[in-house]
């Protein structure tokens, strides 16, 4: 009896854990890019993430890129902040810093503004392969 | 501070970068990541120069 009941417990406890981190790694990787990938203890594709991201990102900020805030105009002002919302931490600093809120004046501008989506963009992606891995799916 | 890219540059980083990712989230095993990740790079960064041959052969 006490042996079924300890048979039990174990087999609910990796599936309790594996139903957490199902919610808890996408929140995270949402928040810091490659983080969902970090706490699943994939290292060096967390890293990658991290870096990719965070760099593309950053480097649409310092070419003088636009980031949009919610609004409900033009279609592509609202695409546009979909994207940007993708990046999660860095786009809420971003705003907390009131950076990124220049003209789009000249080209390299253009550029980094497309930059800082982009990433947010592939910060999605990168949540939902934490989704997966947490969910087993993927190693 | 600001960063002042040029255009191949620009196109540069952001195929390296989106690469990455690509490789990382759309692949299982490290090969095929590594395999997969050069493959964005290669037609990122090609189709990038085709496309602005192509612009060069139209405008003339």
């Amino acid at each position: 009896m006490a042996n079924s009941t300890t048979a039990k417990t174990k087999a609910v406890e990796p599936a309790q854990s594996a139903s957490m981190m199902a919610v808890i790694a996408p929140a995270v990787g949402w928040l810091i890019p490659g983080a969902g990938h970090l706490i699943q203890r994939r290292w060096i594709r967390g890293l990658l993430l991290l870096i990719s991201i965070g760099t593309l990102f950053l480097l649409g900020l310092l070419m003088q890129g636009h980031i949009y805030k919610a609004n409900g105009g033009d279609i592509l002002d609202i695409l546009g902040f979909i994207g940007d919302l993708g990046a999660g931490g860095m786009y809420i600093a971003t705003l907390a810093m009131n950076a990124g809120q220049g003209a789009i004046a000249f080209a390299i501008a253009d550029y980094g503004t497309k930059f800082m989506i982009v990433a947010g963009l592939l910060n999605f992606i990168a949540v939902a392969d934490a989704y997966h891995i947490a969910i087993g799916k993927k190693q | 501070m600001t960063v002042q890219l040029t255009h191949f540059s620009a196109a540069f980083v952001f195929a390296l970068f989106a690469s990455i990712v690509f490789g990382i989230t759309h692949r299982e095993t490290t090969r095929e990541m590594v395999r997969y990740g050069l493959k964005c790079f290669a037609m990122f960064l090609g189709g990038a120069l085709a496309a602005g041959w192509a612009m060069w052969l139209v405008r003339r």
